[in-house]
Parts: structure tokens; C-alpha cells; sequence
């Protein structure tokens, strides 16, 4: 008999769901099992088909279809599981998620079995991206750790016979009685806990930061030795019995269409078995494969070599208009003129009007592919009405939808199966490879994994926008800003979505652009008009990227122009510490939660300074020090870079220094890497980071062509440092990205004094 | 029908000539661990030892590899982990870990020529590796740590 004992946690419900046949084979009859949910298990059973009598209810929760994707389980031998229902692809979340519960539940974290989630509408977005997760779901864990461990006490207490104020979770992993100092561990009350009702919210007791054992400390990622090992863990490393292996020819132009095809030399190559062609897609292209011709073989390098040998003759249509160096120059001189107003404070054009000094700037950023190491990979297997999928996504119900609505199937007959990601950065939200796989498996009749080549990646990414900005300043005597304007132009992400859509949508515009956080009275925001001609998507810290160069490097340059050190300027710009009004930042409550705080911001900056020494450590010739400050996913970050550049304009990096508060962290081994690797990332878009197309084509390939950082043009030593604080969780995997390009030309301005205004630095003479 | 030594076993292999290792490891032998990143012999990621020495796979024709001894990923953690895999875990290298066995294969092969690195040396040689997550900063701190408990 199911009685549906629930207590929701905000939007989330805990269930005890002990006793019906979670993942049999992992957990055992007796194990105690809590589920956390957005929608309660029993109308999840009937949402996926099953009855609501109770019985039956039991048998379809039971059935192999339905895996909660957060739940923690305590077998009667004390092993915990905990799902992790979010992403790895280097973000940490399989080793910082599950310790938040661990925390709470007191368990002995070298106890506890991550189980990795499939795609489930029932938890809520599993998106991974948006530098959400410790954010979204520090308080669900914490709460779901502290209802096990309330109802782990009350076993004890009733097993004992005692009242339940006399028992206490300690030490790790057991239930003390305090009077008669006798104690039970988990794995004994787990039996018992498992048939007792769900506390309600308002009876848990969360634990005091300073009784946190997990939550703030730094801990190694859990799947270290794994990895290391070279495990099967990616989508890349999936093999299924009878599998096929398929390469695409994709349009080389968005929206292209195949005219003609000579597939016979293909169908020579060893190992092809034959070539298939996908469909075009609909306008707008959201995640539908691009279509072309796949080559179905039974081993990748068949495909591959099969793939070289079609001749195809391509309709490119449209698209094929769009080339790069003509499209630079619609983009700035549209930025030169008035946008669509975005946010007005005080009367910007009067002040423009009076005497003053006129400083006015053009910046220019281009695509970016995301490059991760693993190309985009997924292996289907189409049964009939039911498909399973596994995949290195960020999106698994993303890849449900997807693949159902290709298919024309129910989105609860996909099971998608996240393998670990080699590196996502936003690409691997958009499950278009995914669906690719499924319609051949249909084809085919056979499990199929669609392999993309480096290749494939780079010239059919969903690629990070190209944007001109153009900024304009009057200064006073002092030369502080009287008056601010400044403009982006940049094909939005709206455009994947909506094949009309030319603004920015309001996402785009919160990240750096509607307001600043600087203390100028009289203040303007724009965006004007532009078309997309190749697929555009986010990528790690999106519009932020080419926004914070914009307005980072202009501070920089008002400063030069005030004659004033840049890092005592920003302070001034920055102004008093005061809440910044920066307009709705999302859901109800967010902007309570997370108020844009001017003093938190100027703190990383006089921290950032300090601990890199500004203004003390002296540079010969060629080298010098750059600054930037910038609020991104509600984390506040500065960064300085210090730089050298020698006579033939190479760039190295000897040092740099990010300071950040990303209020409460889970896991600060985990930040710190995120923001090391940010700092490499950062210096990867900065110095030759570029994407450009000729004739609809984008030019690049491969890491010839998009050249990457490597370890010999990488920083040297990046040092980072956390600031502590007890406000609520912010993000961690992108906000490291957006002030580093800035914080580098700064400091190439301030070594070479050559400024910096278009990305990537080998436009300029750098390398 | 050409003969290779893979992790000390001996196979044959009668398919395409012009198959490269990499593929050859991962889809026929099943051995994944050796990752595909780029097929250019640019990122790293497919790096294997060729009589102790480090090779890209991806570049390495099936019908050129008659007689050689080749050792992936797999085989290099027989008595437990490798000192490089320990110092790798203990520094705590991986985010993403893609490119990470090419890594560890790679700096296998920088202290079996070279068991004292310089700052120089790692860099020459790591350089040919690509980590798109950015954590060449711990992997020269790994491998000067396995240098140090190897020595």
C-alpha cells in the first residue's frame, strides 16, 4: 500500500519510496529510500501511463522505464547511494551534489555510491548549464540529507524506546542514544527507517555552518581514479551489441540541401555498409539536425574514410551569402547608430551636449566554437515505440523531446542514459547529434552511434555570437563619467529558436550590458539589429564574454584618458557600496535572494589587487598588469594578469591572480579548478580564439586553425582566491571567463601600450 | 594480415591498411580508454606508448605497425595505479577527464626519458596535449611530483 507521504521542499517533494524496486540490482528490498522530486512519484506513475490504483502504481514506479534521478538510499549493510541528476563533464557536480546530502545525513562520504541520473521531467530542468546546479539545488539536498537523517533518529529512538531528543546523528554514519551512550548505525536503521512516515518541513533541523562536514571543504572529485584509468565513461566509449557506426556529411552551409549525390566510391570502402540521407530541417532549425548524407559502417574510421569519398553537389541556399569580413563591417556600423533602448538612467544625450571630454570606443569580438576534447557523440538504440539513448548531454530531457518529437514517439519511451561529458561548454545542451542517431537506428533497425569528427565540430557548432559594441563616455574635470553610452550588436541566441529574431532577448541583455555596475548619473543601454547566418547557441558565460571585454576595456581606457592608475579608477567607477537596481534577474524571489551588491564587488577587486600586488611589483619593458572586475551568475570576480610581450609581439603569461565570492561553496577544490580552467579558457578566445565563414562556410577545421591554448601559452600560475561568506550559492563554471580577456589587453595596454579593441589578440599583431 | 603486440598480448589484424591504431584499439579491441580528439596528431588525446615511447594513434596506420609493442591506457596500472595515475589523483588533475589518459600516457613517456624534468621539458613536451577544461597548471605539478617519488 503507497501512501503518499510528501513533504515539498519549496517546489520539491520528498518521498519515502522505500520498499517498491528502485533500481533493483542496486538496492535491495529493505534499503531506505527517499526520492526528491518536482512532481510526487504517484503522479509521475500516472503520468507515464500506469493506473492510479495503488497496486499498479507500485508495479509501473517498479518498472525498468521510470528512474527517480535524485534520491538518496541507505542499504541495511550501510552503503548510501545518491543520484546525481546532473552533468559531469569537468564541472564537478558527481562529487559536490552528492556531499551536500551527505552533509546533512551525516554520512561517512567514503560510504556513499554516486549513481549518475537518466533524463526525468519529474526532477525539475536537468539542463546543466547556466552555472545552476549548486545554486538550484543546495537547499533540496540539504533538506532531502536532513529528512533521512531526522527519520534515521527516529528509528533509533523508536527501537529504543526512548524519546527522540535523546538520540543524535554522531558520530558519522550512526545514531548515538545520549543517556545510555549506545549506539546504532545507518545500516541497522535503515530497515526501520524506511517504513516510517516522511517528516513534514517545518520538523527538520538543518544543521549550523560550523557543524558542516562537507559543505565548504575541499574534496577531490569523485571519479578521479576512474578517469585516470581510462574507464569507459564518455558518450564516445559506449558500445552496444550489434552496434553500427555513422558519419555525416552535414550541409556546409546552414540551411543547405544536398542537389546530387555519388555515393559509389563509398560504398567501395571496406566496412561501409551504406549511406543514408537526413532530411533538411524545418526553419527554425532549434535542434534538428542539419541533414546531409550518413555513411553507415561497421567501424568509425569506415565511416569516416566513406564519409571523404561522397560526392556531393550542394544546394547551399540562402546562407551562402553571409561571409564574415562584410557582415564585421553591417555589425559596427550598425552599432554606430541609435539601437533599441535597453535601460535609461538619468538624461545621458543632455550631458553628451554640454562641454566635456567626448571619449568614444569600438570593440569587436568574433564567433567561438566550444571545442570540447570529446566531439559531439551519441549512441541510439530505436526498439519499436521505445528508444534508448546514451549520451554525453547537458539537456537529457532536452534529448527525450528531441529524439520523440523526430521520431513522432512519446517522450517517455526515450530513455536517455548520461555518460560522462568530455567537455560540454554549452554544446552539449543541444542534442541535435542525439537525434541524428536515433532516425538512423529507425532506419537501420540497429543500435547506431553517430560519431562527429573534430571537423564536424567545428564547423557545425552552435557557435558563441560575433558582437560589435560601440561605448561612449563624457568626463568632468576629474574625469570621472558624467554620461555613458554603449551599444551591442550581435546575432542572438533567439535566432536558434525564432528564424524573425534580431534583438537580443532579455537573458543576453542581463549579462553585463543592460546596466554597469559603475556610479555614472547619466547612463544608456542599446542593442541594435542582426541576422543569424549560422547556428548561434551559449557558450561558458555567453553574452558576458564580449560585454565584459567592452566595458572592462573601456574603464580601462577612461582611466588612461583621466591619466589615473586603472585599478584606483575602477574603485572610483565602482563608487559607494549601495544595491544596484539591475532590473528583474529572474524567477520571483531572485533578486532578494541575490541583490547585485556593489560592496562585494569592490571587495574582489581591492582583494585582487593586494594579492597580486598591484601598483608594487615593478615590470621592465614589455610587460605590466591588467585588471577587470565583473558579476556574472551572481558570483563576483576580479581578475588581474600579468603579462609579457617580447619585440616579435608574443604574449605570455606569467601570472594571474582571480579573486572571487561566489557566496556559500560546496566544494572549493571544485571552484578553484573551474576558475583555473577559466583563466585558460579565458586565454584561449583571447589570443586566438576566432570563427569566421566565407560564402555561408566557416572557415576553421581543426586545432590548426582554431588554435586552443596549450600548456606552453597557457598562464603559468593561476592563483585563486575565495572569499568567505555566508550568502546563498552562486555560480561557479562560467563566471571566471568574462573578466579575463579584458584584464589581459589591459594588461597588453599597460605593457605595450597598444590597445586591445578587436578579439582575438592575432588580429593585432599579438600571437 | 599484420601482427602487433597490444598490452602484451599478441593479435592480428586483416581489415583496412589505412585503419589507424586509434580506431583499431577503441572499436575493434574495445579499448577506450585511448580517446579520439582530433585524428591530426594535434590534440593528444590519442596517445599510446610505442616500446615505451608516446605516439599518436591517430596517425599510425594499421598496415604500418607490424612487430611493434604498443601500450595504452590500460595496461599501465597492473600493480595499482602508476605513480604518474597516484600523483595525477593526488593532485587532483581531471575536470573533464576526456583528454586525461592521453595526458598520463604522454608524461609516462617524458619520465621514462627524462626522470627529473625541468619546468622546460615538461612544457616542450606536454605541449603537443591539448586540455580544453585548462588544467595543464596541476598536470606539470602531477608529473613533478611522480618525478619525485619515482627518484
Amino acid at each position: 500500500m503507497i501512501s503518499a507521504e510528501t513533504i515539498s521542499a519549496d517546489k520539491f517533494v520528498v518521498e519515502n519510496v522505500s520498499r517498491r524496486g528502485f533500481l533493483q540490482g542496486v538496492l535491495s528490498a529493505s534499503a531506505f529510500v527517499l526520492c526528491v522530486g518536482k512532481i510526487p512519484l504517484l503522479a509521475s506513475a500516472a503520468r507515464i501511463g500506469a493506473p492510479s490504483e495503488a497496486a499498479d502504481a507500485t508495479a509501473a514506479i517498479g518498472a525498468s522505464a521510470f528512474h527517480p534521478s535524485l534520491f538518496v538510499g541507505i542499504h541495511s549493510d550501510g552503503a548510501v547511494y545518491i543520484v546525481a541528476h546532473r552533468s559531469e563533464m569537468g564541472n564537478g557536480v558527481r562529487t559536490s551534489l552528492p556531499r551536500i546530502l551527505a552533509d546533512e545525513l551525516d554520512a561517512d562520504w567514503t560510504r556513499v555510491t554516486v549513481v549518475q541520473g537518466d533524463g526525468d521531467g519529474a526532477y525539475g530542468s536537468q539542463d546543466t548549464d547556466g552555472s545552476h546546479s549548486v545554486r538550484e539545488f543546495f537547499d533540496t539536498l540539504r533538506e532531502a540529507g536532513a529528512t533521512a537523517r531526522l527519520m534515521l533518529v527516529r528509528a533509533a529512538a523508536q527501537k529504543w524506546g526512548i524519546p527522540e531528543s535523546q538520540c543524535v546523528a554522531d558520530p558519522v554514519h550512526s545514531v548515538t542514544d545520549l543517556s545510555a551512550k549506545r549506539k546504532l548505525s545507518y545500516g541497522d536503521l535503515a530497515p526501520l527507517a524506511a517504513k516510517l512516515p516522511v517528516p513534514r518541513k517545518e520538523e527538520l533541523k538543518l544543521k549550523s555552518p560550523q557543524d558542516w562536514r562537507y559543505i565548504g571543504k575541499p574534496a577531490p572529485g569523485y571519479d578521479v581514479a576512474e578517469v585516470c584509468s581510462g574507464k569507459p565513461l564518455f558518450g564516445m566509449d559506449v558500445r552496444v551489441e550489434g552496434m553500427l557506426y555513422a558519419a555525416i556529411a552535414h550541409p556546409p552551409v546552414l540551411g543547405g540541401k544536398v542537389k546530387s549525390l555519388d555515393d559509389s566510391a563509398t560504398l567501395k570502402v571496406i566496412g561501409v555498409k551504406k549511406t543514408i540521407p537526413i532530411d533538411p530541417f524545418k526553419p527554425p532549425h532549434a535542434f534538428q539536425p542539419l541533414g546531409g548524407i550518413a555513411v553507415i559502417a561497421d567501424n568509425t574510421f569506415a565511416a569516416f574514410k566513406g564519409r571523404k569519398n561522397l560526392k556531393i553537389e550542394w544546394d547551399n541556399g540562402a546562407n551562402a551569402s553571409y561571409n564574415s569580413s562584410a557582415y564585421k563591417k553591417e555589425l559596427q556600423q550598425s552599432s554606430r547608430q541609435p539601437g533599441k533602448v535597453v535601460h535609461t538612467t538619468g538624461d545621458p544625450d543632455s550631458e553628451f551636449a554640454k562641454a566635456g571630454k567626448i571619449v568614444e570606443a569600438e570593440y569587436f569580438a568574433p564567433h567561438l566554437a566550444h571545442a570540447s576534447m570529446e566531439p559531439p557523440v551519441a549512441v541510439a538504440d530505436v526498439q519499436g515505440e521505445k528508444v534508448i539513448v546514451w549520451s554525453p548531454t547537458q539537456d537529457p530531457q532536452g534529448v527525450q523531446e528531441e529524439v520523440a518529437k523526430a521520431l513522432g514517439l512519446k517522450k517517455e519511451n526515450v530513455t536517455c542514459h548520461v555518460t560522462f561529458l568530455g567537455g560540454g561548454f554549452g554544446r552539449k545542451s543541444k542534442p541535435d547529434y542525439a537525434v541524428e542517431a536515433a532516425l538512423l537506428s529507425q532506419k537501420t533497425g540497429k543500435p547506431v552511434k553517430v560519431i562527429w569528427s573534430r571537423e564536424d565540430d567545428i564547423k557545425f557548432d552552435y557557435y558563441h555570437s560575433v558582437a560589435a559594441m560601440y561605448l561612449k563616455a563624457s568626463l568632468d574635470d576629474a574625469g570621472r563619467p558624467k554620461a555613458w553610452l554603449q551599444r551591442s550588436v550581435f546575432p542572438p541566441i533567439g535566432s536558434t529558436f525564432d528564424k524573425d529574431a534580431v534583438y537580443a532577448g532579455d537573458g543576453e541583455m542581463s549579462m553585463g550590458w543592460n546596466v554597469i555596475p559603475f556610479d555614472v548619473p547619466n547612463f544608456r543601454s542599446e542593442n541594435g539589429q542582426a541576422v543569424a547566418h549560422v547556428r548561434i547557441g551559449w557558450l561558458r558565460s555567453v553574452a558576458n564574454i564580449y560585454h565584459a571585454f567592452a566595458v572592462q576595456s573601456f574603464a580601462n581606457e577612461l582611466a588612461h584618458a583621466a591619466n589615473r592608475d586603472p585599478y584606483d579608477y575602477l574603485l572610483t567607477l565602482l563608487g559607494s557600496p549601495r544595491t544596484l537596481d539591475v532590473g528583474k534577474q529572474g524567477p520571483p524571489g531572485t533578486n532578494e535572494k541575490y541583490p547585485y551588491d556593489i560592496a562585494r564587488l569592490r571587495h574582489v577587486a581591492e582583494l585582487a589587487a593586494e594579492k597580486s600586488n598591484w601598483g608594487k611589483k615593478k615590470f621592465g619593458k614589455g610587460a605590466g598588469m591588467g585588471i577587470a572586475v565583473h558579476r556574472s551568475f551572481f558570483t563576483y570576480v576580479a581578475t588581474v594578469v600579468e603579462v609579457e610581450v617580447d619585440d616579435q609581439g608574443v604574449v605570455r603569461i606569467p601570472h594571474v591572480t582571480t579573486v572571487l565570492d561566489a557566496g556559500i561553496v560546496a566544494n572549493p577544490e571544485m571552484v578553484r579548478q573551474q576558475f583555473e580552467g577559466a583563466a585558460v579558457f579565458g586565454t584561449s578566445l583571447t589570443r586566438t580564439g576566432e570563427i569566421t565563414a566565407t560564402n555561408g562556410a566557416v572557415d576553421q577545421s581543426n586545432f590548426y586553425d582554431y588554435q586552443v591554448a596549450r600548456m606552453n601559452d597557457a598562464p603559468k600560475q593561476v592563483d585563486i582566491h575565495i572569499v568567505e561568506s555566508t550568502a546563498p550559492p552562486a555560480g561557479a563554471g562560467e563566471p571566471g571567463v568574462p573578466p579575463f580577456a579584458p584584464a589581459l589587453c589591459n594588461a597588453i595596454f599597460a605593457a605595450t601600450g597598444k590597445r586591445v579593441r578587436e578579439l582575438p589578440l592575432t588580429r593585432n599583431g599579438f600571437s | 594480415m599484420v601482427q602487433v603486440k597490444v598490452n602484451g598480448q599478441q593479435r592480428t589484424f586483416d581489415g583496412d591498411p589505412e585503419m589507424p591504431l586509434l580506431w583499431y584499439l577503441r572499436d575493434i579491441l574495445g579499448l577506450t580508454g585511448t580517446k579520439f580528439g582530433c585524428g591530426m596528431a594535434l590534440c593528444g588525446a590519442c596517445t599510446v606508448l610505442e616500446n615505451g615511447k608516446a605516439i599518436r594513434s591517430c596517425q599510425k596506420q594499421m598496415g604500418t605497425i607490424e612487430g611493434l609493442n604498443i601500450t595504452t591506457i590500460e595496461a599501465i596500472s597492473t600493480n595499482g595505479p602508476h605513480p604518474v595515475q597516484k600523483a595525477w589523483a593526488e593532485v587532483n588533475v581531471p575536470q573533464c577527464g576526456y583528454c586525461q589518459p592521453g595526458q598520463i600516457m604522454q608524461a609516462v613517456s617524458l619520465l621514462s626519458a627524462k626522470p627529473q624534468p625541468t619546468d622546460q621539458d615538461i612544457d616542450d613536451v606536454m605541449s603537443g596535449n591539448i586540455c580544453r577544461c585548462g588544467t595543464y597548471q596541476r598536470i606539470r605539478s602531477a608529473i613533478k611530483q611522480a618525478a619525485k617519488e619515482t627518484a
